[in-house]
């Protein structure tokens, strides 16, 4: 399948190794990866914050980059919850508003083809291995956008637990949110720490060594109060664990990898 | 004994009262362990209901078609209460309402009333009121109780009192019921409650209540309860004042079936309450002989008149987002500066207060979705949230700090050329802050080096960020860049 990917702006600029990950394993499942050049953001920090006069141009823009696509991947759960929940409105408030009138149509017909990586993977693809070799102890952040308005249900851990060497270790208070929240971890900080240590100290309790999830934007809230605290566990995104195959493992610990396997 | 009560119009911010708040180790735990108990009763009920899903969607459209058929129930339900012996009064606002409630009182001539646990009286402050006007209103709930004696302001609408714990509450009574042995076992402290209500009840012949729902085709009164302190107080009076909100009517006596399924195992996680009274008007020998019904408007047409917030008067009041959520469970409902706490009180104080108060509630959320999950009659409490906020930036106008810098990302979005270049300043501005985590391990026998750069500090509204977290640097090369690169190869 030819699919595009829609990076999401955060991940363009702060995790582009995410990107890499999911180009990589797309490819490796036999799939054709496109990026069109003109994509940004989809619009859900000015939405959720409540500038939404400034999220409704980036709806026509994110038709024009992806409506011929056969599929549109995204390794973000909470945008593709901002496409799927907010972009109908939206195009209904630009049509009546005297804009475009052919955007509502448009935006139907384009969601149906969006994808949140690993739903991608599971639902559209039906695939619980891609082939993936990870030796570590992880465990499994839900985001509340993947839990709750993608409805990801085990999808995500399903992937986990196919991947060779890795031990999944779950975390106790799944569905709490870890704060982030995008602005709220800001505007609300007292509070987004609070709701943030419970979660991290959730993440410590499992022992895990790395506390992986669909987003990247929890992960570097998390990852920022792992850091903080000087716990050295690490996040990562999903892709790039499925990303990682025993070639991987062989360049960066050759020795270990020959005494030990 | 009369206690300040919360008052949104009054109330620091939330982030303030939060801050305050979130020092007090013993009031979290107290929320923290109460949500996760009702929590876990209530999932342990709705996992066994398997038409759980449809009860709410039939639930969400009772409660829709009420709100737009509004004035047709209230004036059905005030022929036929009134047609049933009892008297409706309208009220404005909270002034009006106390006003109302006063006057009747007097006519009683009395100077006690018992009140069952309202949180709409709490909302119009009618036991200052009372008080003013020299009538002791004495609270028969037991949470509500905990609060009066404790001079104390409720945290949740169901349960008011969970941010206290059985050793706070033996101190607030042997303090003022002047028990100095009393024990600290529940039964010991329900016994003192029991003894210093039943004496109330039994003397004070005036009774001031809320409600659950109001039934316009009989002129019905519904109340729910645990305690059967609200039927002593339901049954016992000569007088009833039932104080109820406009929101709170249903069409038929049919509707209560699928709400009354959810709204014990939303509240308290119990299939059915203990106590369940409903009656429609006066009859001799039974009951009251006097019922007057206050419905009470208090900004709820406002609400009613925006078509997108108008869903938050769907609650039924069972505070299922309070325990679901994850910002109330930090800092418990006072940082609310409002009764209503909690998801549902950080959309429904705002608009009941014009949008001229409260400003900072709808931002009290990470929007995490939990309120919704829960919410028995599917109010989208975080897409009513959102649109509050947008209100409040139409309100704070295009030259508020926040406001031009958002519109400036605004346009950067808007052009891969600006956003192209806002990536490459980016890195170039975080570049001073950035402290290099140099890691050395060997490889192969090799050094080799790791560099992360971390930022422990930014300015201004981002320093929010790095008063707790650190933020790794840009990579030095974007997923962009990289791309294009691969492509030329």
């Amino acid at each position: 399948m030819k699919v595009a990917l829609f990076i999401t702006c955060y991940n363009d600029t702060l995790f582009p190794a995410t990107g890499k990950a999911v180009v990589e394993v797309l490819e490796r499942l036999g799939h054709e990866v496109e990026f069109p050049a003109g994509q940004t953001c989809c619009g859900q920090m000015h939405w959720n914050t409540g500038y939404q006069a400034e999220a409704l141009p980036l709806l026509p823009r994110f038709l024009l980059q992806f409506e011929h696509a056969e599929a549109v991947i995204v390794p973000s759960s909470s945008c593709v919850a901002m496409m799927r929940e907010h972009y109908p409105i939206m195009a209904e408030r630009i049509a009546s508003e005297g804009g475009d009138a052919t955007l509502p149509q448009r935006t139907a017909d384009l969601l149906p083809r969006v994808w949140e990586f690993s739903e991608f993977l599971t639902k559209k693809l039906g695939l619980t291995d891609v082939g993936a070799y990870y030796p570590h102890r992880v465990t499994y952040h839900a985001s509340c956008h993947g839990l709750r308005s993608l409805g990801l249900g085990e999808g995500p851990q399903t992937l986990l637990k196919s991947v060779r060497g890795l031990e999944l270790v779950e975390i106790s208070n799944l569905e709490q949110c870890c704060g982030f929240g995008g602005t709220f971890a800001v505007k609300n900080a007292d509070v987004s720490s609070a709701m943030l240590s419970e979660k991290t100290q959730a993440v410590l309790n499992t022992g895990a060594e790395e506390c992986t999830a669909c987003d990247n934007s929890c992960l570097m809230h998390i990852q920022g109060a792992l850091h903080r605290q000087r716990t050295g566990v690490k996040t990562k995104h999903l892709a790039e664990i499925l990303a990682h195959t025993e070639a991987d493992e062989a360049v960066e610990d050759a020795p270990v990898a020959e005494v030990t396997i | 004994m009369s206690r300040v009560p919360l008052d949104p119009r009054t109330a620091p911010t939330f982030q303030a009262a939060a801050k305050t708040l979130l020092g007090d180790a013993q009031l979290r735990k107290n929320v923290r362990h109460a949500t996760d108990v009702i929590q876990s009763k209530r999932r342990k009920l709705v996992e066994e209901k398997r038409d759980w899903q449809q009860l709410r969607e039939s639930g969400r459209q009772i409660r829709a078609h009420v709100l737009e058929n509004l004035d047709v129930y209230l004036e059905e339900f005030e022929r036929n209460f009134t047609k049933a012996g009892g008297v409706v009064h309208w009220a404005r606002d909270a002034a009006e309402a106390q006003e109302i409630v006063v006057g009747l009182v007097k006519e009683v001539g009395t100077r006690e009333v018992i009140k069952i646990k309202s949180m709409t009286t709490e909302e119009i402050q009618l036991n200052n009121a009372l008080e003013a006007a020299g009538v002791h209103a004495y609270e028969t709930d037991l949470a509500e109780l905990i609060i009066q004696l404790g001079e104390d302001q409720p945290s949740h609408i169901v349960v008011p009192a969970l941010h206290k714990n059985r050793a706070q509450v033996r101190e607030i009574f042997r303090r003022t019921m002047n028990l100095p042995d009393l024990g600290e076992k529940p039964a010991d402290l329900a016994e003192a409650a029991r003894k210093f209500l039943r004496e109330k009840f039994l003397r004070v012949t005036t009774a001031v209540s809320g409600a659950n729902f109001l039934i316009a085709e009989t002129g019905g009164i519904c109340i729910v309860e645990s305690e059967g302190n609200g039927r002593m107080c339901l049954t016992l009076p000569e007088t009833l004042i039932s104080v109820v909100g406009i929101e709170k009517v249903l069409p038929r006596w049919q509707d209560l079936e699928p709400l009354i399924q959810m709204l014990p195992r939303s509240a308290t996680g119990e299939r059915m309450n203990p106590y369940n009274s409903m009656w429609s008007g006066v009859h001799p020998g039974d009951g009251p002989k006097t019922m007057h019904v206050v419905l009470l408007d208090n900004g709820r047409t406002d609400v009613l008149a925006d078509r997108e917030g108008r869903q938050t008067l769907q609650c039924i009041r069972c505070g299922a987002c309070q325990n679901a959520c994850p910002v109330y469970r930090q800092t418990g409902g006072h940082a609310y500066g409002s009764v209503y706490a909690g998801p549902i009180g950080a959309i429904l104080t705002p608009q009941l207060m014009h949008m001229e108060h409260s400003q900072t509630l709808p931002y009290a959320s990470s929007l995490c979705g939990a309120c919704y999950e829960v919410c028995p009659v599917k109010i989208n409490i975080p897409e009513v949230l959102i649109h509050l906020r947008n209100k409040i930036v139409q309100q704070n106008g295009w030259y508020a700090p926040e406001s031009l810098a958002m519109k400036a990302v605004g346009q950067v979005f808007r052009s891969e050329r600006r956003f192209r270049a806002a990536q490459r300043l980016g890195r170039i501005a975080e570049s001073p802050l950035v402290k290099s985590d140099k890691r050395t391990f060997a490889i192969v026998g090799q050094k080799q080096e790791e560099n992360t750069g971390w930022i422990g500090w930014l300015p201004g509204l981002l320093g929010g960020w790095t008063s707790t977290r650190d933020l790794q640097e840009m990579p030095k090369e974007t997923f962009r860049d990289w791309w294009e690169k691969r492509g030329k190869q």
